[in-house]
């Protein structure tokens, strides 16, 4: 491609980066200063530096890591490796949060004040660190555009030349930044740290006790990993290791039975698995429950080649943090499922697309995969099968909308992470435009039980319509949150009772079942089973397994109106009903608990137009699900009005 | 194949979209996002029609026939969405120079005052950074079709795309530099595909500023480019013996609409008489 590249040239630092990720260029047409008697009688380009433009979110994470943000001369520098059209990159840097394109501190502290940890004490964790580091970033907010000669954002990033200038990050080169809910709902509070440098470092504080433990977090302490709370009824399917076997060990895991699953898949051969899979009856876990041998199925027919699995690990509905304890905890079960998956479904890729705000997960998942390549397990022959299957990790750039399935897909080719028309379905034309399996990461790891099992003998459990056991991630008023297993058809009190009940005996006001995209179910409802079809017939949804506790204390209108902002900061912008009708919802809803009873229902006629509007005629699930949330919470009378109205 | 709209039987060909089937029966789909030369995106939502079975709208745009489908064009649920529509984009866009829209908003009643007393806008100054034309996004619905056709559907020059997200998405050049500083080559593509006068030439918005832009003693004159081999059709538009904007018609299997620096905006010496 002819690019017309102007301004500037990526400092030392940069370049190296980007060099580390993608090696030294060979020749002018690949990056390197133009040398006319060495390039000039050859070509190298096209496709073969076309077919790389997958490679830029990796890159530009490379620099953010290195550099703390994504400067012109770095951005152009990837432009010219990758042949990318700089507006195009420009594009895809300005939608990922967690990439800044303004000079900011090194250090940078993303605290969650989402859903789950505001109703544990987020705001006044937030009003702690403005007293103590100033405002936070904007930077991290798509609405935040720096001029053009790239000038700071806020106070606290016109701070950063002089510090760089100083050579060493003096303790003030820290600041924050708020961030949606980072999957840390069990642990009541917490930041992502990120330190740009030549060592990057990337964890999380879970939970983010006090101020002061981010502020020695963000100036270099490492604090332990969490260890999460589990528990279940009955017999553990996705559970059974967690806690109980070494992350890093691949021998560990064999002991427990790891790898037993690939072994017997392999003597079955794909047509059974999927057999197998199919008489599971297994839905997917990642919200749309669509039957997973029916999508095995279908992709291994395609006749176009080659085939990809995608897992998708961008976990980020609020509330939700089920896959990242299994990728933390049992990151090998991950890698073997997805291995299954790829050899019954015709794949010899796959890719395992990690939200950013899983470090942990993300190193361990990445070392499990290394492991299991020199053992054997991955690479060109698998187990000794003559069958091959890899899988590459991709880090997530924040951003909640590439939770969907055609978004992910647009992210791992490098492009902004928007939603595509469906049809044609993944199965036909998925990554790369190539048929794809994209399954969620418990969903995998349930396939693991299904092939020792025998799909039949595992869909005892559960009901029939939803057989298996399932993944609850409570949060919220109750007195353990954690990560429950239990099988389809306990009922949402059970759940509640497992997880200790509501502290200090308080009944319940509310819980949010499937997260931010699902909706607020009453007391009324508790009674209710925890099924595909129950759910559905009370007009909720299990969603991601998200089971937020509200207690008869708890302030439901500063919940509604962060599901709204939180919608507004993470719809792509494609579609003119989300991208403008979430705008409006923010709007629209102070006006909902209207003063006057006419004021208030004139109010609640618009949005309930709009809503309609928004799950009829936006591109994608999260238009369709925005909503939601607050139109129950509508219905169930949790908005409120001041009892003394205007008339 | 067979299948449904609105109640008649009809016959589409293999691969037509709902749009093509609707279009050769004669019925009426409303559009803004779509245009005949550009792959659809769909991103309007505008067109948005009924699919018996379907849990949501389908884009009729770019949903393609299926055999037996069975779609309504106009039913409550359709007339809700396309209103809706107009009405997030009335409140938050400019929509001064979309004359397509006017009719449309009537048609469905829509109401973009009705989202409370300020709510917000893209409202921005025009960007006049060159000669040949500005850019405002005050009045940008974001329907992707410039990006388009600067892209791998026209010109293959990849000047702007859409950066930042949601509300806040808009169309830009890398780091928001000035036209004059990015990719762009002039063939002003991307202004004969913008549907809202976002995208204008500069000629078109002095005359219109002054007050002297007169659409209504205009003629149209189709003739053929002077300046290479290639033979553009041109369409000379013509106001008070004055060349004051220069297109080439979609319909023309040489262009397709689209045509280059030189044909579109190298007219100004045919204005010089001495």
């Amino acid at each position: 491609m002819d690019l017309h590249i102007t301004g500037g040239e990526p400092t030392e630092d940069e370049r190296a980066a980007i060099d580390a990720l993608l090696g030294v260029p060979e020749s002018g047409w690949e990056g390197a200063a133009r040398d006319i008697a060495r390039d000039g009688r050859t070509a190298a380009g096209g496709h073969s530096v076309a077919g790389q433009r997958h490679r830029l979110l990796p890159a530009l994470h490379a620099v953010q890591d290195r550099v703390g943000w994504v400067s012109r001369g770095a951005m152009n520098y990837i432009c010219r490796r990758l042949s990318v059209p700089p507006a195009e990159a420009w594009g895809v840097l300005t939608f990922y949060h967690l990439l800044a394109r303004a000079p900011r501190p090194t250090a940078v502290a993303h605290v969650c004040d989402d859903i789950a940890c505001r109703l544990r004490g987020a705001e006044a964790l937030c009003q702690e660190l403005e007293t103590r580091l100033g405002p936070p970033l904007a930077g991290g907010s798509p609405a935040a555009t720096p001029d053009m000669n790239g000038a700071g954002v806020s106070g606290a990033v016109e701070a950063a030349p002089a510090l760089r200038r100083a050579g060493a990050p003096a303790p003030a080169a820290m600041a924050w930044q708020r961030s949606p809910c980072l999957g840390q709902c069990d642990a009541g509070s917490a930041a992502l740290i990120t330190r740009a440098g030549a060592m990057p470092e990337r964890f999380v504080l879970a939970p983010a006790a006090d101020a002061s433990a981010i502020v020695e977090a963000l100036a270099g302490s490492t604090p332990a990993p969490p260890r999460p709370t589990v528990r279940w009824t009955g017999t553990p399917r996705l559970l059974s290791r967690v806690g109980k076997v070494d992350p890093a060990s691949l021998d560990g895991y064999r002991e427990q039975g790891g790898y037993r699953a690939l072994a017997r898949a392999l003597e079955l051969g794909p047509e059974r698995v999927i057999a197998e899979v199919t008489a599971s009856k297994l839905l997917g876990r990642g919200g749309a429950a669509f039957p997973t041998g029916r999508k095995w199925d279908a992709v291994r027919r395609q006749p176009a080649t080659p085939h990809y699995v995608v897992c998708n690990a961008d976990e980020s509905e609020p509330g939700t943090f089920k896959d990242r304890v299994l990728m933390e905890q049992d990151p090998f079960a991950v890698v073997e499922a997805m291995t299954i998956c790829g050899l019954a479904t015709g794949a010899a890729q796959g890719f395992i697309y990690i939200r950013g705000e899983y470090p942990l997960a993300e190193a361990r998942v990445g070392s499990a995969i290394a492991e299991a390549r020199e053992a054997g397990l991955l690479g060109a022959d698998v187990m000794g099968s003559g069958q091959a299957f890899d899988i590459e990790v991709r880090r997530g750039g924040g951003a909640y909308i590439c939770g969907e399935e055609t978004a992910l897909f647009n992210s791992i080719e490098g492009r902004r992470g928007e939603p595509r028309s469906k049809p044609p379905f993944p199965a036909e034309v998925g990554v790369f435009g190539k048929p794809t399996v994209a399954n969620n990461v418990e969903t995998l790891v349930n396939v693991l039980a299904i092939v020792l099992e025998g799909g039949e003998s595992w869909a005892r459990l559960g009901t029939p319509a939803s057989t298996g056991t399932r993944l609850f991630c409570l949060s919220g008023h109750v007195e353990r949150p954690g990560l429950y297993e239990v099988p389809f058809g306990a009922t949402l009190r059970d759940l509640i009772d497992l997880a200790g009940g509501v502290p200090g005996g308080r009944g319940v006001k509310a819980v949010l079942l499937g997260g931010a995209a699902g909706s607020f179910v009453g007391p009324g409802h508790l009674d209710l089973p925890l099924t595909f079809e129950d759910a559905r017939a009370a007009g909720a949804t299990l969603g991601s397994g998200v089971i937020m506790v509200y207690d008869e204390t708890a302030d439901i209108a500063d919940s509604l109106h962060r599901i709204a902002e939180f919608f507004h900061h993470e719809s792509c912008g494609q579609c003119v009903p989300c991208r403008v009708g979430t705008q409006r919802q923010l709007e629209l809803l102070p006006t909902l608990a209207a003063p006057s009873a006419s004021s208030a229902a004139a109010a609640a006629s618009v949005f309930g137009e709009l809503s309609v509007a928004m799950k009829d005629a936006s591109i994608c699930g999260l238009g369709q699900t925005a909503s939601g949330a607050i139109e129950s919470a509508l219905n169930l009378g949790l908005i409120e009005r001041p009892v003394k109205g205007g008339e | 194949m067979s299948a449904t709209i609105d109640g008649r039987p009809i016959e589409a060909r293999a691969g037509a979209t709902i749009l093509d089937a609707c279009r050769d029966a004669g019925l009426d789909v409303p559009t803004l996002c779509y245009l005949e030369t550009l792959t659809p995106v769909n991103a309007c939502r505008v067109c948005v029609v009924e699919v018996e079975g379907a849990r949501v709208l389908a884009p009729a745009c770019s949903r393609r026939i299926e055999p037996g489908m069975v779609v309504r064009t106009r039913s409550p649920r359709v007339d809700l969405s396309r209103k809706l529509v107009l009405e997030l984009l009335g409140s938050s866009v400019d929509l001064s120079t979309a004359p397509t829209l006017e009719p449309l908003m009537r048609e469905y009643g829509a109401d973009p005052g009705r989202f409370g007393p300020a709510p917000a806008t893209v409202r921005q100054s025009p960007k006049v950074d060159n000669d040949l034309y500005m850019r405002d996004y005050s009045k940008c619905v974001l329907c992707y079709k410039c990006v388009e056709a600067c892209g791998t559907d026209a010109q293959h020059t990849f000047a702007i795309a859409a950066a930042g997200r949601g509300f806040d998405a808009h169309i830009s050049t890398e780091f928001d530099v000035v036209l004059p500083e990015s990719a762009c080559v002039y063939c002003g593509n991307c202004i004969a595909v913008c549907p809202t006068g976002a995208l204008m030439a500069k000629h078109e918005y002095d005359l219109r500023e002054a007050g002297a832009w007169k659409p209504e003693v205009q003629t149209a004159t189709d003739t053929t480019c002077p300046y290479c081999g290639v033979g553009c059709t041109l369409t000379v538009h013509v106001q008070d013996r004055r060349i004051v904007k220069v297109t080439s018609p979609l319909e023309s299997e040489v262009t397709r609409g689209n045509l280059c620096v030189k044909g579109r905006f190298g007219f100004e010496y045919v204005n010089k008489t001495g």
